[in-house]
């Protein structure tokens, strides 16, 4: 097992090393005049290229990444151009938004896919039609839209929610919980859909299987049953899915975090990417894959834990 | 156990050699399994050889390597004179006239989604064949195998395992062959359905005069298919003979055993058997 | 969220992972016809299709049907209501919404076609080599995916925005490269696992070219699934363009779905009522696709219709009767006293609403200490009489008629809670794929266990112990560590002997046995068979043993009785059932049976042989 996670951290290593690569060669490439920019269009030329020589841009692109990355592994990821802020400092101050939005619809979406996913596939019926039509709209709106219904209903029209702004957890509980709400919400509507089908049809898949039959005839309840074996071995498909949907809920945070004005890393990412600020892009992308690298072993130990046959391979 | 030259026939259609064949290990590290170990066989024309053994003794895997869809280590096969086993590509779909193959599971050996008439016309078409003269042939091959002209415009699934496998055997008849592989052709088949596609294999090679490689696991099945039987143990060739000496007066321990295992349908000699293998193996 | 990019399996159902929701019990019905007719039969297919074309010819034709010139605003306009020169009404500025819906359309779905057809053509090719030839092209291209899947779409595409600007094309292109490798693993997947089918061996053999079984047997398989991915990544596209716009980084000016939601967000408080065209359009398209896609899967699986496994598959038979027969008991007398069945007929719902009878009218006794051979080929209902008798029937199948008693007691109509008391402590079950009976989930201690605890109510310690002692009774060695271990880390046999452990830790009285040996290897089978015949001796059982295998009946059997389409035709003791059939179907039986012919005569050279004959 050890083993696994040692050759897995080291295959995503490699990754980081890899994307970081191409994201600084490609973000280096277009002829954008950054000191130009900065300096604005009235600076004379010689200013400029000392602001570009000041920030390193006169090197070679190769020189360029290999002194970005020698200082990442260090941890200091640079300063943003535009705002002079440390990059570490400023992301850091942001994740706790995305990662309480994050955890938040993880949380939400096991929950109640886990629940009307197992009701779906073992009762079949009405609910399992309900289920249904649930993930056929979950999958077919755009998850903006969804938003954006959500906002008009909630916020605009009910006034249960506040439709925009963000209380740090530290400073009220209640004003993070009235926050996060609608966001998470929103953000859930999809995966909920997505990962519950995912569970009916492996709940329904294993109560197909042979061995539930044995059960059965060796005399055991059906709540035992299903409760034990059923949804242990339903649990690595829905799991595996959980997992992709994670890559697309990153996207998601910038919409969402866009619409409801919530600072984190999402409409960070808005707002750097559209200035070609690339110490802060280049941390952006880095903290994603990271995040994706991570959950993906994340799911493939649990999955690991709940089959010995994925254990073993 | 080797083949000596006196045993060899120098009529042999098909010859095979001290053959091995391995495949990887499960892990990366792992050594490759061996699964055939020096095996040497031979076939003459329009003989049965009969290849008897139990799951994972590597019968299936000896069939699949003389039709070049498993790697040959080392060792030759000579088929007809020729060298066979490094066989290309281009050589190998040549070779298709002369080789063919009857699968054991008629589920998934035909494709769901074409006619019985495409799957039939397949080996046609390979061979340069007009589709006129094969449709022809088509209505031929049905007629040959006992089934109705009009499954040629019907799919697998409309049919019974058993004729399933009529369809099959057809196919690999198709470019008249002179060997056919038949790898547990009837395994997966109910009992009285065995008995009329074992009666139709007969039947082809009495017309014919192809040859064939019987591979099964039942001894019933190869004694009454096959002029001679080799059995199989753990990759390796164990015992070789006429049909009816390997299946009353075996000289091998594991086909003593083989054949004392395997029950028969009366009770008397079933319990005469069953005392006879206590006895063998208590010994 | 739906900006996800659909990795192979984004939900189930959906191509990776086929529902197989149709049910298992019947074989499919027989429909021809292509896929098409199939898609239009469907009426949620056919209006999402319908739906789907009128929204694709309003965008082609926007430049004539549009009322304005979508950039044409009037200040003074702004906000104005639906009716007259604007039958939706306008945006802020002014400007005419049908307008700008029309060619909004025809920008989104431009934008979508772009980003498919970029991801087809890189996704699927490689997707086709890689599956079909594997090796190192293989291992390069799944290294590639994995690290484009490892990239939020909606970040790369923000970060290609800063290099590439505010060019649509460009974006969609970007969205195209990102999507591809979901068709890359769709198609890698399908051909991979088609690859090794028998019947591409045997096109092999055929003497087919790789070209030739590609397009023959690989593309027919790959189209439909293809096709529903088209409907689903177009579905993430448009949403993903949408949100673009909706951010404000899309293409500016030119008016979109996604900048049109935009504008109304803006004045959300002022005027909500924007939002519901956009909104509407965007659902809609998307909705229509998914409904799309949905439709495609289940035609595709209606004709793909796998094959049904042939032994567990009940098979349809020719007469029907669907009535309910209650059976005449008799004598209580004459019925044994362990299992007695009278005229027991199980019966399947047919999609017409009839029933289709698998079981009809099964007589059937089995005494303490007896064997009883159930012997029949596929589809003879023997099975599905064992089951009704475990009261396991699979989903759909049901008692319609007839009487089982164990050990006196009436158990049809018994509700599940009294039933369930009866299996595992008086009737017990040995079925016959050893692996797939076993959860591979859990050692073979757990399961071992797990009755034990919850059946007799046994404290873990004192049901540990009675495990190692079964499986000291089904003669595993080494129990203690056989305990540990997992289904996949032992063999077949000992997975039988496990499962026959099984079935005797709640100490039963009667076993019923469903062809407990026909997937072992023969000197494996007469160790279990000889294990069974132990166990009934030293304890007493009855057994009912299901199989199809006489030499199987012979070996073990008191009595016998033979089952042929859903009925007993003969029964009686084994020896004279075998010696002296009285029934047709019996002798016919046993006329296949090989055991006694001659063996065949040695090889004669062609002429030779002539000559004999």
């Amino acid at each position: 097992m050890l083993n696994f996670i040692a050759r897995r951290i080291a295959a995503g290593a490699l990754l980081l090393v890899v994307i970081s690569f191409l994201s600084y060669l490609l973000l280096s490439v277009p002829g954008t005049d950054v000191g130009r920019q900065l300096l604005g269009q009235g600076a004379d030329q010689a200013a400029v290229d000392a602001k570009n020589a000041s920030l390193g841009l006169d090197r070679p692109v190769l020189a360029q990444y290999a002194d970005w990355l020698a200082r990442a592994v260090r941890g200091d990821l640079g300063t943003s151009w535009f705002t002079s802020e440390d990059v570490g400092t400023a992301v850091a101050g942001r994740l706790p938004v995305t990662a309480s939005l994050m955890l938040g619809v993880t949380l939400v979406t096991t929950v109640v896919s886990f629940l009307l996913g197992v009701w779906a596939g073992v009762r079949r019926g009405a609910v399992d039609r309900v289920v249904q039509v649930l993930g056929v709209v979950g999958y077919a709106l755009p998850g903006f839209l969804v938003t954006l219904v959500l906002v008009l209903v909630f916020a605009v029209r009910l006034n249960w929610f506040p439709a925009i702004g963000y209380t740090p957890f530290t400073e009220s509980p209640g004003g993070w919980l009235s926050t996060i709400t609608l966001p998470v919400l929103s953000l859930s509507v999809a995966s909920v859909a997505g990962v519950c089908q995912q569970v009916r049809g492996a709940v329904i898949d294993v109560l197909r299987q042979d061995y539930v039959r044995t059960l059965r005839a060796r005399g055991l309840p059906a709540s035992r049953i299903v409760f034990r074996h059923v949804l242990r071995n339903a649990s690595a498909p829905a799991l595996s899915v959980l997992g992709m949907q994670f890559v697309g809920l990153l996207g998601g945070a910038v919409l969402v975090e866009q619409i409801f004005g919530l600072p984190g890393i999402g409409s960070m990412t808005v707002t750097y990417t559209a200035r070609g600020d690339i110490p802060v892009i280049m941390a952006l992308v880095m903290l994603t894959v990271v995040g994706v690298v991570l959950i993906n072993l994340l799911v493939d130990i649990m999955i690991g834990w709940l089959n010995p046959k994925a254990r073993a391979a | 156990m080797t083949v000596t030259d006196a045993e060899a026939p120098a009529d042999a259609l098909l010859r095979v050699r001290d053959l091995r064949v391995s495949f990887p290990g499960k892990g990366r590290r792992a050594p490759r399994t061996e699964v055939l170990k020096g095996v040497c066989l031979d076939i003459r024309p329009g003989e049965t050889l009969g290849l008897v053994g139990e799951s994972g003794s590597g019968k299936t895997t000896l069939g699949r390597a003389v039709l070049g869809l498993a790697p040959v280590d080392s060792g030759t096969i000579t088929f007809a004179g020729e060298r066979i086993d490094q066989a290309g590509r281009a050589r190998r779909r040549e070779l298709s006239r002369d080789l063919q193959v009857v699968f054991q599971d008629p589920y998934t050996s035909l494709n769901p989604s074409l006619t019985i008439g495409d799957t039939l016309a397949e080996p046609l078409f390979g061979h340069g064949v007009s589709a006129r003269e094969a449709r022809a042939r088509v209505g031929d091959l049905l007629d040959r195998v006992h089934l109705p002209a009009d499954a040629a415009a019907r799919l697998p699934r409309e049919f019974s395992g058993g004729q399933r496998q009529r369809v099959a055997i057809a196919r690999a008849l198709a470019l008249r062959p002179r060997l056919v592989i038949c790898d547990e052709p009837v395994s997966a088949l109910d009992l009285t359905t065995r008995r009329t596609v074992l009666d139709l294999l007969l039947e082809i090679q009495e017309e014919t005069g192809v040859a064939y490689l019987f591979v099964t696991h039942d001894l019933s099945v190869v004694r009454f298919m096959s002029h001679r039987v080799a059995v199989i143990h753990h990759g390796e060739i164990v015992e070789t003979g006429d049909a009816g000496t390997v299946t009353t007066e075996p000289r091998h321990d594991y086909t003593r055993a083989l054949l004392l295992a395997a029950p028969v349908a009366d009770v008397a000699e079933q319990r005469r058997r069953r005392r006879a293998a206590r006895a063998s193996a208590g010994r | 969220m739906s900006e996800n990019l659909p990795a192979g399996a984004p939900a189930a159902g959906l191509p990776g992972v086929p529902s197989r929701d149709a049910g298992e019990a019947g074989v499919p019905p027989v429909r021809r016809g292509g896929a098409v007719r199939r898609l239009l039969r469907n009426p949620l297919g056919a209006l999402s299709a319908a739906v789907l074309l009128l929204l694709v010819a309003a965008a082609v034709l926007a430049p004539l049907l549009a009322p304005q010139d979508p950039a044409a605003s009037s200040l003074g306009d702004a906000f104005a209501g639906p009716g007259g020169a604007h039958p939706l009404g306008t945006d802020s500025a002014g400007r005419d919404i049908l307008s700008r819906l029309l060619h909004g359309g025809r920008n989104t779905l431009g934008g979508a076609l772009i980003a498919l057809g970029i991801a087809l053509v890189l996704g699927v090719p490689s997707g086709l080599y890689a599956g079909y030839r594997g090796g190192r092209f293989d291992a390069a291209a799944n290294w590639v995916v994995d690290l484009v899947m490892a990239l939020p779409a909606m970040v790369v595409l923000l970060a290609s925005r800063a290099i590439l600007g505010p060019d649509v094309r460009a974006l969609m292109t970007v969205l195209g490269v990102l999507a591809a490798p979901s068709f890359f693993r769709l198609v890698r997947g399908i051909v991979a696992g088609v690859r090794t089918e028998l019947y591409v061996d045997a096109a092999k053999v055929s003497g087919l070219s790789d070209a030739r079984i590609v397009a023959r047997h690989v593309l027919i398989v790959v189209r439909g699934p293809v096709i529903i991915q088209v409907a689903l990544v177009a579905g993430i596209a448009i949403g993903l363009q949408a949100g673009l716009e909706f951010l404000g980084i899309g293409s500016g000016s030119a008016p979109t779905w996604g900048a049109m939601l935009n504008e109304a967000f803006q004045n959300i408080q002022r005027a909500p009522l924007l939002m519901l065209w956009p909104g509407l359009a965007l659902g809609l398209t998307n909705a229509a696709l998914v409904l799309l896609a949905g439709a495609l899967r289940d035609g595709l699986e209606d004709r793909a219709g796998q094959a049904p496994a042939p032994r567990r598959a009940a098979r349809r038979h020719g007469g029907t009767v669907p009535a309910v027969t209650i059976a005449a008991c008799g004598d209580p007398a004459d019925r044994a006293g362990l299992l007695s069945v009278r005229g027991l007929t199980v019966a399947y719902p047919r999609p017409d609403g009839g029933g289709r009878e698998v079981v009809r009218g099964v007589d059937l006794d089995v005494r303490a200490g007896e064997i009883v051979g159930l012997v029949g080929e596929s589809g003879s209902g023997k099975t599905q009489t064992a089951f009704a008798v475990l009261g396991i029937l699979p989903e759909g199948g049901r008692v319609t008629g007839g009487s089982i008693t164990v050990k006196g007691r009436e158990v049809v109509g018994l509700p599940e809670r009294a039933r369930r008391g009866l299996r595992g402590g008086t009737v017990a079950y040995v079925p016959q794929e050893p692996m797939s009976n076993l959860d591979p989930a859990f050692t073979i201690g757990s399961q071992l266990t797990e009755p034990l605890r919850h059946v007799l109510g046994l404290s873990r310690r004192e049901a540990a112990r009675r495990a190692v002692d079964l499986l000291r009774l089904v003669e595993i060695p080494r129990p203690e560590q056989v305990m540990r271990l997992y289904p996949h880390e032992i063999s077949g046999g000992m997975a039988q002997r496990v499962l026959i452990a099984g079935a005797m830790s709640c100490d039963p009285e009667l076993l019923i046995a469903d062809e407990p040996t026909t997937a072992l290897d023969v000197r494996v089978q007469a160790e279990i068979l000889d294990l069974l015949r132990r166990l009934q001796k030293d304890r007493g059982l009855g057994v009912l043993l299901v199989t199809h295998d006489l030499g199987v009946v012979a070996d073990l059997c008191d009595r016998v009785a033979v089952m042929n389409t859903g009925r007993i035709v003969e029964a009686g003791t084994t020896e004279r059932v075998l010696r002296s059939p009285e029934d047709a179907y019996t002798r016919t039986l046993l006329g296949a049976v090989l055991d006694q012919a001659p063996a065949r005569s040695p090889w004669q050279p062609p002429k030779a042989r002539s000559a004999t004959a």
